[in-house]
């Protein structure tokens, strides 16, 4: 049927059967059972799916699988060990920036490849990293205060 | 494929739960069976519980379990709830858990409904003073559990923090080591609560207990449910509103790898595939053929004509003071309409059930804002008893009334009895846009006179669904939808000769439904645009002509005084840039907001600054409340920035993100929120905001470039510099 | 013949030779004629058959000899609506003087061609000339398909006639007057149909010939990619130099090495042809993604070689108006490189920027990366307004690859600062689009 694929997730190994062409975003929910990333639109314009491929954030609801093979893959879930995830998940803690929570995965993945590109952005930063993040809860000016805080090490 | 072998040592549980290993718990299913259909209050004691009551859980560690009869979709409930409780029962805050309550309407119907439901920002309001009361007799319990423990009078005894102390003796206990003796005691009745002057959590900012697991991918939604064998499906409903699946062709769906069936159903086609790729694919891959039926030349246009003739009609009177036909005979008469769009719900979490249906069971996971009519649906749809439909209520990505209906579980319910293994339908946000139940088109008309620059006569008419009457038939009385003219009747003004009507006019096919904001939307809006337009033509600035006549409404004159005062209303500003301000006492909190905004040449609109001064009574998170308005402000921004569905040959035209457009952060302006003290009964915040966005962002662009926008969304082709009022 | 009947008679005379050689000059050279070698019959061709399908399917029945050529001539995407049965017809073309819809093709007797006899057939395909014997417009490219032998045009019809007959009725034109007045395209016909089949070139090799037969005659390159003279028809004085149609720009693909095809390696060619992609000079979408997914991607490998070899040899053609080279990926920050229109780069930010990326490189397929193609390199625009407006949806063997239409939520204005903000970041020279110039691209979008 389909080839075994080989990913790198999360620094670990993880070996599956699907077809080169599925999107990492349902490998990732439907396969591997890791439903930190969140599917929104499946068309890359709500943000929800934010992973990292090699510390930038991509939209796995676009990306075929074939195409993440020997690239080092970072999700929700782990995006803590890094320097700025951790960073970032502080942050949205201290300013409570989350409401339902759904789109915050990608939020704060979005943010956290962000900082680790740009330790201290300005609005504009904020507005090219984030945009194609919709917070349907409307978390938006909690968010651009929580990258601020989590840039500067403050506390609100 | 979902593959248990790539999760080996991870119980169902705790997958499904999620937060079990950070010792945080949002169960999927109360553990507690005695607490499951119970008429009385449970007393659960096998397992050394001190259980009150249908909504604490004390165990012997003194670990709180606070069950929540509401449901958390972003709201913050709860954590309100548990601090509620928590205040009353003096807990250690840092020991709360809590639970989602299972479906029940004896044990945890909203009393504001009578059903165990989420919505209206009800949820403080209805639920403030029983559960304050369930908190303070349990605690009582605790302190005569210490009190004979040490022989003491109780009235000798105090709590706090978890703790009971007896001062005079030094003595203390931890509430964990009460719990057993704790459950022996009766609840007492009419205990009394504290005077919130004693508040100690009430009224903190305290850290949600939701978000922890919400940072790193741990909270689990409905549609991360995941059960041992588990398929997904993903289904396309017939693109006609009424229409039927007439043929389907599915010899190329069958054959792609991982499509494991094609269900059919009278207007759905479902494919459940291993992974919703397959099931996805297998659905583009199906040739169906739809029974369009009466509904395939509908259009919004046919819509709107018909409403327009609808609104012509005279309503029933929902409300009427003084003498409107002689206070409309004299004065300077002011006639508008205004116009609201059809607008979809858009959650961050598409729509999705997982059923799992088996002979003698049928077991739901989703995230509802309607437990118990989700199960007795399913259970109609299941052909069983209420009491075999199982409901595992989770988090919900969104809710803005949407999953008030429970058309998704019973379609889910109906895929899934079909197969013989648990199955996650979900949707794609094309059919979560097309498929909706939607807030309704609204027109409502003012026609008002003013005398000596102040209104004399108001006669409001509301024309639209009567959502109430399918909704919670008790509720719609003599023909009025109390929700659809909610802030109508509500109107904050003195108004001497006052008259409200409504005309039911249920628009042709479309399903409508609640949608956050809920009725007060279209008043709202409609009310404060008309009082600033009633303000120019006085020739009177528009907070000053509200401040005229709100002399008998301090709570709402207060937050206009300082909303204009913090929003720096009246100091001067550059041209095209406008301020805008709405005041609304919608589900029984004040708000006066001011909107500042920019009108660019070409008509786009740049929001400059939001300031929102609110008196919601006892504001239980202050954080929250904040947080709420914030949030409110965007939803309601957006929708008059973009929201429009509409209709062509039945179908919906919009289907995604790219064709029904969300604000985004690059839109935002600062938003300053300012809570005011008080302390009266708490008022409803998930909404208000939602209400007060649109009509001061209309007003602000009123202010900036002179035009009367009387339709939503707002037209920018009207905005252009140059273009005259 | 009195003297004032001589006079008469020689203006007559002048008259018709200025005629005469009016339309010899706009008619202007044949598609072929730039090859210059001498001509043969194809029946006395010997050097191989550049007629008629593949090797490979030599030996197969007719209907699916005829099913090859179909999708080689690409007869389905304007005889098929977006969900509706394919060959049913009823696709909306926008032209500036009204609408024409394309017609059923299947054979339904009262609705399609069920009732065309083999001749009927030959000469709607070849001459333009309806069963009833009222003249088609050449938004049916007949004047093409003219070249085509009977033999191939008879194995389509087998083809069409062996799918199941639909009933279905196409729209009325809506063309205003005069264009309404089908018979002044007998006229047009006259002047512009060459109707003659075609006939191999000797001094060129017989793949040569073969590609000259399948681009010309079947997949009719021209008919986008060729500009029109006053008559509407074929310019081949400026044959492959790119012009606009149905909206959409159809780029040089003449054998000039800085605007056309020169540089393009074989390989990158017949990627794109067979794949609808080839990396550095983007993807097909809109037309020619269309002509992509559903023909050129069907051909047999050795069919896309010799239409490279023809293409190779189609003498170049400049466009003045496109750089002469593309412009290098955009620097990784949104603040560096072009910065300027912010309300273009507000909704770059917004829509755009998750799959094509501020650098113009795609995060997320190649297929999304704009750095290197023609469309963000045009100063005009064009295509990227287009795409923008109504999207794109691409069948690739690694699955569909769809970018949404942005046409519908976001204002003529947005769209044009957007397309204005993506050609100065990523090409070579920013776009000066209006809102009006976006308006009019939406009126001529195909439906
Ligand atoms: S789900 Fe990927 S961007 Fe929306
Ligand atoms: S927090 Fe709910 S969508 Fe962002």
């Amino acid at each position: 049927m389909h080839m075994a694929t080989v990913l790198t997730i999360n620094g670990e190994t993880k070996s599956f059967d699907a077809p080169p062409e599925m999107p990492l975003l349902w490998v990732l929910r439907d396969v591997l059972g890791m439903t930190g990333t969140k599917f929104g639109c499946g068309i890359a314009q709500c943000g929800a799916c934010t992973v990292h491929v090699d510390g930038k954030a991509v939209r796995s609801c676009v990306l075929p699988v074939s195409a993440v093979a020997n690239r080092a893959i970072t999700t929700i879930e782990h995006v803590g060990s890094t320097p700025a995830g951790a960073k970032v998940q502080k942050a949205w803690l201290d300013a409570e920036v989350i409401q339902c929570g759904y789109c915050q995965s990608g939020q704060i993945m979005a943010a956290a490849a962000l900082l680790a590109a740009t330790p201290s952005p300005d609005d504009s930063d904020i507005d090219a990293a984030m945009a194609g993040n919709i917070c349907r809860c409307g978390t938006y000016v909690r968010i651009r205060e929580a990258i601020k805080q989590a840039a500067s090490g403050r506390q609100s | 494929m979902i593959a248990d072998k790539t999760l080996p040592d991870v119980s169902r549980r705790s997958l499904l739960t999620g937060g079990l290993a950070t010792g945080f718990l949002l169960a999927f299913h109360l553990p507690l069976r005695a607490a499951v259909n119970e008429p009385e209050q449970p007393r659960d004691t096998t397992d050394g519980k001190f259980a009150p009551n249908a909504f604490i859980r004390i165990e012997d560690t003194g670990r709180t379990v606070l069950i929540m009869p509401q449901v958390e979709m972003g709201q913050g409930i709860y954590t309100s709830i548990s601090m509620i409780l928590a205040e009353e029962l003096d807990a250690d805050w840092a020991k709360v858990a809590v639970l989602h309550a299972p479906p029940n309407d004896q044990l945890y119907a909203n009393p504001a409904f009578g059903l165990q439901a989420t919505g209206g920002s009800t949820s403080i309001r209805a639920w403030w003073k029983p559960l304050r009361a369930a908190g303070a007799s349990a605690r009582a319990m605790l302190v005569q559990a210490a009190a004979t423990q040490w022989q003491v009078e109780p009235a000798s005894c105090t709590a706090s923090k978890g703790e009971v102390m007896h001062a005079a003796s030094g003595r203390k206990l931890g509430y964990g080591e009460l719990a057993l003796a704790a459950q022996a005691k009766t609840p007492p009745k009419d205990v009394p609560l504290k005077d919130p002057k004693d508040f100690v959590i009430i009224g903190q900012p305290l850290k949600r207990l939701d978000t922890p697991d919400k940072v790193n991918g741990k909270a689990v939604y409905g549609i991360d449910a995941i059960l041992p064998g588990m398929k997904i499906a993903a289904i396309a409903n017939c693109p006609v509103f009424g229409g039927k699946v007439g043929k389907v062709d599915d010899s190329a769906a069958v054959k792609i790898p991982g499509v494991r069936k094609v269900v059919v159903l009278e207007d759905t086609v479902a494919v459940i595939g291993d992974h919703m790729w397959a099931a996805k694919k297998g659905l583009d891959a199906l040739k169906i053929e739809w029974n369009e039926g009466p509904n395939a030349k509908l259009s919004t246009n046919d819509i709107w004509q018909h409403l327009r003739a609808a609104s012509a009609k005279d309503g029933v009177v929902a409300k009427s003071v003084g003498d409107i036909v002689k206070g409309l005979a004299s004065g300077d008469r002011f006639e508008a309409s205004f116009e609201l769009p059809f607008l979809a719900h858009a959650s961050m979490e598409p729509i999705n059930a997982t059923v799992h249906v088996r002979p003698d069971v049928c077991e739901i996971w989703t995230g509802t804002q309607i437990m118990t009519r989700v199960q007795s649906e399913a259970a109609k749809a299941a052909g069983l008893p209420v009491d075999k439909v199982i409901v595992n209520q989770h988090l919900l990505g969104g809710g803005f009334g949407r999953k008030l209906e429970p058309d998704m579980v019973v379609a889910a319910v109906k895929i899934a009895k079909q197969v013989d293994y648990p199955v996650k339908v979900i949707w794609t946000r094309e059919e979560d846009i097309q498929h909706d139940v939607y807030r309704p088109v609204y027109r409502d008309q003012v026609t008002a006179s003013l005398v000596d620059g102040k209104v004399a006569a108001w006669k409001y008419k509301v024309a639209g669904s009567a959502v109430l009457a399918r909704w919670l038939p008790p509720a719609f009385q003599k023909g009025i939808d109390i929700d659809a003219v909610d802030a109508a009747v509500d109107a904050p003004y003195d108004f001497a000769n006052f008259h409200v009507e409504y005309v039911r006019a249920e628009p042709p096919a479309v399903p409508t439904g609640f949608w956050r904001g809920v009725g007060p939307n279209n008043n709202v809006f409609a009310v404060e645009c008309a009082m600033d337009e009633l303000a120019r033509k006085a020739g009177k600035d528009p907070v000053e002509f509200r401040r005229s006549m709100l002399t008998k409404n301090p709570r709402m004159l207060a937050v206009l005084n300082l909303a204009a005062e913090k929003s720096g209303w009246g100091q001067p500003l550059p041209p095209r840039v406008g301020r805008g301000v709405c005041v609304q006492p919608s589900f029984a909190s004040f708000l006066a907001t001011v909107v500042e905004a920019e009108i660019d040449d070409i008509g786009e609109i740049v929001l400059r600054r939001i300031t929102s001064v609110v008196d919601t009574g006892i504001a239980v998170n202050p954080d929250t409340v904040k947080a709420q308005i914030e949030g409110g402000l965007v939803f309601g921004l957006t929708a008059a920035l973009y929201g429009e569905i509409t209709i062509e040959k039945g179908r919906v035209q919009q289907s995604n993100f790219h064709d029904y457009r969300m604000m985004r952060i690059n839109e935002m302006p600062k938003i300053e929120v300012i809570v005011v003290k008080s302390g009266e009964a708490p008022g409803g915040i998930g909404e208000a905001g939602v209400n007060a966005g649109p009509p001061a962002l209309r007003n602000a662009i009123y202010a900036a470039t002179g035009v009367a926008l009387r339709r939503l969304p707002i037209d920018r082709k009207l905005l252009a510099a140059g273009k005259k009022a | 013949m009195s003297g004032k009947m001589r006079i008469l008679t020689g203006i007559v005379v002048i008259a018709i030779v200025v005629a005469a050689l009016g339309v010899w000059f706009i008619r202007g050279p044949g598609p072929l004629d730039f090859a210059g070698g001498p001509k043969v019959a194809l029946a006395e061709y010997r050097a191989g058959k550049p007629t008629g399908v593949p090797a490979k399917l030599e030996k197969v029945g007719m209907v699916e000899r005829g099913e090859y050529l179909a999708k080689a001539a690409d007869c389905m995407v304007c005889h098929s609506k977006p969900g509706e049965k394919d060959y049913s017809g009823g696709l909306g073309f926008k032209l500036p003087f009204g609408t024409l819809y394309s017609t059923n093709i299947t054979p339904d007797k009262d609705t399609g061609i069920g009732n065309y006899s083999d001749q009927d057939f030959l000469n709607a395909v070849q001459r333009g000339k309806r069963h009833d014997g009222a003249r088609l417009y050449p938004a049916m490219p007949y004047t093409s398909y003219t070249y085509m032998t009977d033999e191939d045009v008879l194995a389509v019809k087998a083809y069409l006639f062996s799918l199941p007959a639909v009933r279905a009725k196409p729209p009325e034109n809506t063309l205003a007057f005069p264009f309404n007045q089908r018979w002044a395209m007998i006229v047009w016909s006259a002047v512009f149909n060459p109707d003659t089949r075609f006939a191999p070139d000797t001094s060129k090799s017989p793949e040569w010939n073969r590609g000259a037969y399948l681009v010309e005659a079947l997949a009719h390159c021209g008919e986008c990619h060729t500009p029109r003279n006053i008559g509407f028809a074929l310019d081949n004085r400026k044959k492959f130099a790119g012009a606009i149609t149905a909206g959409w720009r159809a780029f040089n693909i003449s054998s000039d090495k800085a605007t056309g095809l020169g540089n393009w390696r074989d390989e990158d060619l017949i990627s794109y042809l067979s794949l609808g992609h080839a990396p550095g000079h983007g993807s097909a979408s809109g037309p020619m993604g269309e002509a992509v997914d559903h023909s050129f991607s069907q051909f047999a490998p050795e069919d896309i070689s010799s239409i490279v070899a023809y293409l190779r040899s189609v003498p170049p053609q400049p466009s003045p108006d496109l750089p002469a080279t593309t412009a290098p990926v955009a620097p990784a920050s949104h603040k560096d490189g072009v910065t300027a229109d912010a309300r273009g780069k507000k909704m770059f930010a917004s829509a755009c920027a998750s799959c094509h990326g501020w650098s113009g490189e795609s995060p997320v397929s190649p297929m999304a990366t704009l750095t290197g193609t023609w469309a963000v390199n045009d100063p005009a625009a064009t295509n990227v307004a287009q795409i923008v407006l109504s999207g794109t949806k691409r069948h690739t063997p690694d699955g569909a690859l769809s970018m949404p239409a942005f046409g519908n939520a976001y204002s003529d204005d947005e769209i044009a600062a957007v397309a204005n903000y993506v050609t100065a970041r990523f090409g070579t020279k920013g776009s000066k689009l209006t809102a009006k110039d976006v308006a009019e691209l939406r009126e001529q979008t195909a439906e």
